[in-house]
């Protein structure tokens, strides 16, 4: 089957229908409407005590419109593709309109095709077989690690997204979008001890992305690593220090620390600590952070944004600059900017935004070794778990789940999983020192935001912070103060 | 509008879920299980005095889980034809043949299964009652009620009103069959304050409730709303230190929701909490007691019966801070070799997981002001930031801001700061216990005081 054929194969749409919905969503005035058709299909397998102990496949989808009226923007969406139901959301939306009606443009104007993953078989059709063999594999390598990994647990889950947007600015998108990835968690024990590690991958790929280097075994090998290390993990300091973030899944400090707060329409409302500063410096002249959701692959990488705009590279910060924000069609008619393609949603039910896709910065000049060797005390960070950040103070954290100390200038034990707090606006200010080793990170992360989920990726050479506050237990050598 | 509130659409879903359990069955399936959920939206958010959104809408969807013999699967979809449902069950009775057999796999037996009868107040009509301006106006008039409380407060993300109603049926091969409605409905305000050297903050305020009776009056949330974000203006960071720390009932019921997760029948089989084998142990206080209670009419974790068909329940999870209980489901309470509490939570696919009913701390006698001003030099906490939690471990680091406490007072704001420690310690930690215990969720706790934990800034 063609797959830009699909609504219309499936669900017998035709043009001549798209035009009608869109007239009614106009036809109490509004400057735009879109409908954005989505038909969601995913599996999910998760294997426990070396027991595939639930499968699961479903299928989702339906059709939101959105008319906007200066500001404004109603809302509405069915899950029933008949056209009576999607004139009645069309018209339902249309109420936040009170004008005259509308006329949508005539003709649609086809996006180019593009195809950053041109999967040949999409994994959601792929023998199951083949994925519980992927779960299977990876509970057998974490448990032949070491006998002290006592529980593993073992999942992959995957989709194809197929959508399809019009717009009444002509606009007119398809896309089929994969998505897969697996995560292996499993806990060490010892007499009195245990830990956790997990460790996951994936991204807009077929099966065999799996039988590959980033095979089954490679993730359970990783989640067993980090179990056992936290077996012997001491106290983590507290206070503000130099902080190394290691490459790659730190990035999501950028994701936090500054990627949120350069979404448009937290800054078209001013909420956002950032808004008024391009052109301003944010960050040290070593510092060149972008959005670029045209990698393929890759797990935030997107053909055209779910407004059905082709996504692109979108520098946010060059040297220390800040030099634009991520928007989405609203926010650049509002604010007279160009749209970047970085309006997303979660699905049907949801209204887009401005949404990152992958966020990292660029490499830098600094050997690694060098940025471990320049600190004196502090805290070597390469893994994390989420994050999060309060956009309008700036204020931002994201917490360590592997870190080590480092200690005149060498890395020595490893500590227990510590939030690191900082503020957005001048933390990139304190980067004194960027890796020439740019990592993006394995394809496990996903950005919540106004309870919208979505994917993303994030990634950062080797940085030196030369001041962040980590939140541990332990008193400082020097200084601090307890009562 | 599309309000679905006839009974006849009800009992329509109820026949669908039998009816979907009895193809699985004919098709050679030893046991069946079907959900079905529908719910209705209404949401609209004002900003600086306009309308910025308008969302109203109504889904529907249904999920099968089949088990032949020990081996079961679950599908799910949200196309109701004929084709549709068809397709679904033939997927679920594939997909089975692929997992594991699972000695303790499968669904409750017939003699636990049941439902509370009584009237639980879950369901109003009346969250949809209002004209589609008066809705509008609510969320205005939370906004403004911020926005003229105070000259800095010079901005907003705004004012919200919401409303909800949605149906839940189950039904499983055993012939139990049961459905409930439930209300909900949302007034809330975002303002944003600035001080004269341009630095934001925002903060926020929210009534929820089952009816619109119950709600709060919108200019109510909006000066709570004002209050709460004007006392954040000029936050400086704070020192490090071990200070006794105070947690106001927005952020005290997290504390809480880490006792659930540790007693949590999932995390407790695998070893994979800090509160497995502790049954019968002190792991708190004397004067911590946990009550988990799905049955409180009107409340907002209350169910006539759980995700699995097994009637709620009222269940002493820590008495005096001794641990009596772990909340289960089915599956859980068999790897135990226990009973389910009537814990399970269903989603559309995938094995039943475990969720709260009611879930509360125990209230003590002093008011909130007692307990902070019994403090020299402490932190009283509004917000936390992130999800520093390990399970496993115990191990607790979490970003925070609130109030210095100094003189048994609360004095300026603090921001930018951390606070660890571990859950271990931290329940015995637990040293008072306020009595201004209010529900405004599922989970629910008063204003608390714990000593021992380290403050991370300067």
């Amino acid at each position: 089957m063609d797959k830009s054929r699909f609504f219309f194969e499936h669900y017998g749409l035709s043009e001549r229908d798209l035009e009608r919905y869109l007239a009614a969503a106009l036809s109490a005035g509004g400057d735009y409407a879109d409908l954005y058709f989505e038909y969601l299909s995913s599996t999910s397998l998760m294997v426990d005590e070396s027991m595939v102990k639930s499968a699961s496949q479903g299928i989702s989808a339906g059709c939101g419109v959105r008319v906007v009226s200066g500001e404004r923007t109603g809302y509405a969406y069915t899950d029933d593709l008949s056209s009576e139901r999607i004139l009645h959301a069309a018209r339902t939306a249309a109420l936040i309109a009170s004008a005259p009606a509308k006329t949508p443009v005539a003709g649609f104007q086809k996006s180019a095709a593009r195809s950053l993953y041109p999967v040949a078989l999409p994994s959601v059709d792929a023998e199951i077989t083949a994925k519980v063999e992927l779960i299977m594999r990876a509970d057998k390598a974490a448990r032949a690690y070491d006998p002290r990994i006592k529980e593993v647990r073992a999942s992959y889950a995957d989709e194809l997204r197929n959508i399809l947007v019009v717009a009444s600015d002509g606009t007119y998108a398809e896309d089929s979008q994969p998505l897969a990835r697996m995560n292996v968690s499993c806990i060490a024990k010892t007499e009195g001890n245990s830990a956790r590690g997990s460790a996951g991958g994936g991204g807009r790929v077929a099966l065999d992305f799996f039988f590959g280097d980033k095979n089954p075994e490679f993730f359970a090998k990783e989640a067993s690593r980090q179990a056992l290390l936290q077996l012997d993990a001491r106290e983590a300091p507290a206070g503000e220090m130099e902080v190394v973030l290691g490459p790659g899944w730190p990035g999501v400090l950028l994701h936090e620390a500054v990627g949120h707060g350069l979404e448009a329409d937290f800054n078209r409302k001013k909420t956002s600590a950032f808004a008024g500063l391009v052109g301003k410096r944010v960050a040290s002249e070593r510092c060149t952070v972008v959005d670029n959701g045209t990698m393929p692959w890759r797990r935030g990488s997107l053909n055209v944004d779910d407004e059905g705009e082709p996504t692109q590279e979108t520098v946010l910060i060059e040297k220390g600059i800040l030099k634009g924000y991520l928007s989405d069609k609203l926010s650049a008619r509002l604010m007279g900017i160009a749209d970047t393609g970085n309006g997303r949603r979660e699905s049907y039910e949801h209204i887009p935004m401005p949404r990152m896709t992958n966020t990292y910065m660029l490499a830098g000049e600094d050997n690694p070794e060098d940025i471990i060797r320049s600190v004196k005390h502090g805290v070597y960070a390469v893994n994390f778990g989420g994050g999060q950040v309060d956009i309008t103070n700036g204020k931002f954290v994201f917490s360590a789940s592997e870190a080590y100390m480092i200690e005149d200038g060498k890395v020595t034990a490893p500590i227990k999983g510590a939030t690191l707090i900082g503020n957005g606006p001048d933390v990139l200010t304190r980067v004194s020192m960027v890796g020439n080793d740019l990592k993006l990170d394995e394809g496990v992360g996903t950005c919540g935001k106004d309870g919208q989920a979505v994917p993303v990726g994030v990634g950062i050479p080797t940085l030196k912070v030369d001041r962040l506050t980590v939140g541990g237990t332990a008193r400082k050598d020097t200084g601090g103060f307890m009562q | 509008m599309t309000i679905v509130t006839e009974n006849q659409t009800a009992t329509d879903l109820k026949s669908i879920a039998q009816d979907l359990v009895a193809r699985a069955m004919k098709s050679g399936a030893t046991a069946a299980e079907c959900v079905i959920r529908e719910g209705d939206e209404f949401s609209t958010l004002v900003r600086l005095g306009q309308i910025e959104t308008l969302k109203e809408s109504g889904s529907k969807s249904v999920g099968i889980r089949v088990f032949f013999g020990k081996r079961g699967a679950s599908t799910y979809s949200s196309d109701f034809s004929r084709e549709g449902l068809d397709r679904m069950v033939k997927s679920a009775l594939e997909l089975a043949k692929i997992t594991s057999e699972d000695p303790f796999a499968g669904i409750p037996d017939a003699d636990q299964l049941g439902q509370l009868t009584c009237n639980l107040d879950l369901y109003h009509e009346d969250v949809y009652s209002l004209p589609g301006p008066e809705r509008i106006d609510y969320a205005r008039r939370a906004e403004k009620a911020a926005m003229d409380f105070d000259a800095r407060i010079k901005n907003s993300e705004g004012g919200s009103f919401d409303a909800a109603t949605g149906c839940k049926v189950l039904a499983n091969s055993h012939g139990f069959v049961g459905e409930y409605r439930r209300s909900y409905c949302s007034v809330a305000a975002v303002p944003i304050a600035q001080n004269d050297d341009g630095a934001m903050q925002r903060d926020y305020w929210y009534s929820v409730a089952r009816t619109l009776k119950k709600l709060d009056p919108p200019e109510k949330v909006g000066k709570i709303a004002a209050e709460r974000t004007l006392r954040r203006l000029g936050a400086k960071k704070a020192k490090t230190a071990q200070v006794p720390i105070v947690f106001d009932p927005m952020v005290s019921s997290s504390i809480l929701e880490h006792i659930f997760e540790g007693v949590n029948g999932d995390s407790v089989y695998r070893g994979a909490s800090f509160l497995a084998g502790k049954l019968g142990q002190k792991i708190a206080g004397d004067n911590v007691t946990v009550i988990d209670d799905g049955t409180m009419p009107g409340g907002f974790g209350t169910s006539p019966f759980d995700g699995e068909g097994i009637p709620t329940r009222r269940t002493i999870v820590v008495e005096n801070g001794v641990l009596k209980s772990y909340l289960l489901n089915t599956y859980t309470a068999k790897k135990l070799g226990m009973q389910t509490t009537g814990n399970a939570s269903r989603g559309l696919a995938g094995t039943p997981g475990i969720g709260p009913g009611n879930y509360f701390l125990q209230p003590g006698q002093k008011s909130p002001q007692e307990l902070i001003g019994g403090i020299k030099e402490g932190l009283y906490v509004t917000e936390f930031l992130g999800h520093g939690v390990n399970l496993v471990t115990g191990d607790y680091s979490r970003g925070a801001s609130g109030l210095w406490i100094s003189g048994g007072e609360l004095t300026y704001p603090v921001e930018e700061i951390t606070v660890a420690g571990n859950l271990k310690q931290i329940f015995f930690n637990i040293s008072e216990i306020a009595n201004d215990l209010e529900f405004r969720g599922s989970v629910a706790a008063p204003t608390i005081r714990i000593d021992g934990l380290t403050v991370g800034g300067e």
